[in-house]
């Protein structure tokens, strides 16, 4: 984990937003994120990100889910413990599928869940920096990150000529840390780090 | 409203042969099977031969009429997206009367003329049978004639409201209290049909005209089931259309959102379909009685076995896994594959469901069957073709245009 310099631009309408995205990149800027209330459509296209790879690890733990189920049922009734049960076979399938059908489920849901955190970096006590309290109210931030060639003044300047109503530059961690945010000083303490 | 937009469908004098064609051959194949099943002294080759024609019209009746459930559903729910390519499942829906009249000639003429489709014509069998004359409130010839000609009247009838009301829409520009009257008339004739749709499609409708045919049999699920497999063959015949307009040069403002949003109900409603294929097969199989294992006996492990599982797979595995991906329900080639073998596996499901009750014995699928099948889609590309020349092919002024123009998912 380290500490990385950005700049914040901060916008209150979705209208200003795109477009600033499209110049920010084609004049070459990177952008770390964009931090945003609600979920905003066709935004992840816009910063370019790449689509996620959720759903194939979605349909792998499905597929885990119904092959453990299937294993472990027909092993059971038919090799380890075989019972006559109203005179079926012993390889009930449509018995089966219910069971099945739920362990496939329940494999993929908790293990996209568990995939998802991972992904997001997101476990109790796991911190990260938040660049503006308003993104989780009504402000759309987005964070430019700074390279050995970026000019913090020009990129600044850039950001407000397009409709940015506020703009910072910090130096902030760029990963996570443990901690608690009741008893955290280290969101605030960069406030004043102007590099 | 940009000046390129071509509103007016002009039908492709190659799609106009095409459809004399399939019809020519579908008329052939019916004068042929007359000869050779219908006036048949063989009861049973009759029966056959009055099958096909029952399962091809009720199949072709229900996925135009699921066209005007889907126009339905979207105006009661006030959405938008659907706009853009409303003309299209419009004009599907204005093959309902056609299909319909053809319908009711062919059942009414299976109910009166004596055939042993229908068991529980029979009077003097139905008095001698317990099981049957304890259905008989139901299944009566008064009430199946009266019940099969409101339905389709009444599915006519709206349809035919529904599209006039449309037509509103290309008259003018409407302002706001004009376009809240406008939506309010719309959704009238929505709530209307919805109900009419629920009390026939989904509940009495397969009964009557499909289930009766095993008088003794029954299963709650029927009518859901035959509900999500035409819906399903519904959205994808509109999807046909949708994208061979597209590929025409027509339908501006239909793109891939749209696209993805009738592929997502494909997927879903393959899905539902098979949650109540199962539903229906595993309780009767689990039970195990004779009386309720009779439906599946030979279609499970008779002549029909093979029909039976082609069914599943093409209706449920093939749409589960291909459909599964984004990428697959925004590509044009894709859906036009899927939407092709959807139909084609609901209509061997429809096959199974009246020919496996008719003829146990064996398998009777071949040219008559095909030939019929080109006949009702040689019909429904010339109707739906003239429909969608009658009309602009964009409701210009209607309030929610906008909102489908910028549908995104």
């Amino acid at each position: 984990m380290a500490k990385k310099k950005f700049v914040v631009g901060c916008f209150d309408k979705e209208e200003l937003l795109f477009p600033a995205v499209k110049k920010v990149r084609t004049v070459g800027y990177k952008i770390k994120d964009v931090y945003t209330p609600y979920p905003v459509h066709g935004l992840d296209q816009a910063i370019g990100m790449r689509e996620t790879s959720l759903h194939t690890a979605g349909f792998i733990y499905g597929l885990l889910g119904t092959i453990t189920a299937l294993g472990c049922i027909s092993w059971i009734f038919t090799k380890d413990w075989p019972l006559d049960i109203g005179g079926k076979p012993h390889f009930a399938l449509p018995a089966w599928i219910p069971i099945i059908f739920e362990l496939t489920v329940l494999f993929s849901a908790v293990g996209m869940v568990l995939t998802f955190c991972y992904l997001s970096q997101l476990a109790p006590f796991v911190k990260k920096h938040h660049f503006h309290a308003r993104a989780t109210d009504d402000l759309f931030v987005l964070v430019i990150e700074c390279t050995e060639t970026t000019n913090t003044d020009e990129a600044e300047s850039f950001l407000s000529n397009n409709g940015s109503i506020e703009v910072k530059t910090e130096i902030a961690e760029d990963g996570w840390w443990f901690g608690r945010y009741d008893k955290e000083e280290k969101l605030f303490e960069s406030n004043s780090v102007v590099a | 409203m940009a000046s390129s937009i071509k509103l007016n469908f002009e039908i492709p004098s190659k799609m106009k042969t095409w459809s004399y064609v399939l019809m020519g051959i579908g008329i052939v194949a019916l004068i042929a099977g007359l000869v050779t099943k219908g006036m048949s002294t063989d009861q049973h080759e009759k029966d056959v031969f009055l099958g096909t024609l029952m399962y091809n019209t009720i199949f072709w009746t229900l996925i135009c009429n699921a066209s005007m459930f889907f126009i339905s559903f979207n105006t009661m729910a006030w959405a938008g997206w659907h706009v853009s390519l409303k003309r299209v499942s419009e004009a599907i829906s204005a093959m309902v009367p056609i299909f319909g009249a053809i319908t009711l000639v062919i059942l009414l003429y299976v109910a009166f003329s004596g055939s042993h489709i229908y068991h529980w014509t029979d009077t003097e069998a139905v008095a001698h049978d317990k099981i049957l004359s304890g259905k008989s409130g139901f299944l009566n010839i008064k009430f199946f004639t009266i019940w099969t000609v409101l339905a389709i009247g009444l599915w006519s009838f709206l349809g035919w409201r529904m599209r006039k009301i449309s037509a509103m829409a290309d008259e003018g520009a409407m302002n706001k209290q004009a376009g809240h009257t406008f939506i309010i008339k719309n959704v009238k004739v929505a709530a209307v049909f919805l109900v009419w749709f629920g009390l026939t499609v989904g509940s009495t409708i397969p009964w009557l005209w499909m289930m009766s045919i095993d008088a003794h049999w029954f299963s709650t699920m029927y009518s859901w089931y035959n509900f999500a497999s035409t819906f399903v063959s519904g959205i994808a015949l509109i999807a046909l259309w949708v994208i061979y307009l597209k590929n025409k040069g027509y339908l501006e403002y239909t793109n891939q959102e749209h696209l993805h949003d009738l592929g997502k109900y494909m997927f879903a409603f393959s899905i539902f379909w098979a949650y109540l294929w199962f539903s229906q097969y595993m309780l009767i199989w689990y039970s195990n009685q004779p009386e309720e294992v009779i439906y599946f006996k030979h279609r499970v492990q008779g002549p029909y076995k093979g029909i039976f599982f082609l069914n599943l797979i093409i209706n449920f595995i093939c749409p589960l896994l291909i459909f599964m991906k984004r990428v697959s329900k925004r590509n044009y080639t894709l859906v036009t594959f899927m939407s092709v073998l959807i139909i084609f596996g609901h209509w061997i499901d429809y096959y199974q469901q009246v020919i496996g009750s008719i003829s146990k014995e064996h398998v009777t699928l071949g040219w008559l069957d095909f030939g019929i099948l080109s006949l009702f889609v040689g019909m429904m590309i010339f109707g739906v073709s003239k429909a969608l020349a009658s009309k602009p092919l964009i409701p210009k002024y209607h309030p929610f245009l906008k909102e489908s123009v910028i549908h995104h998912t």
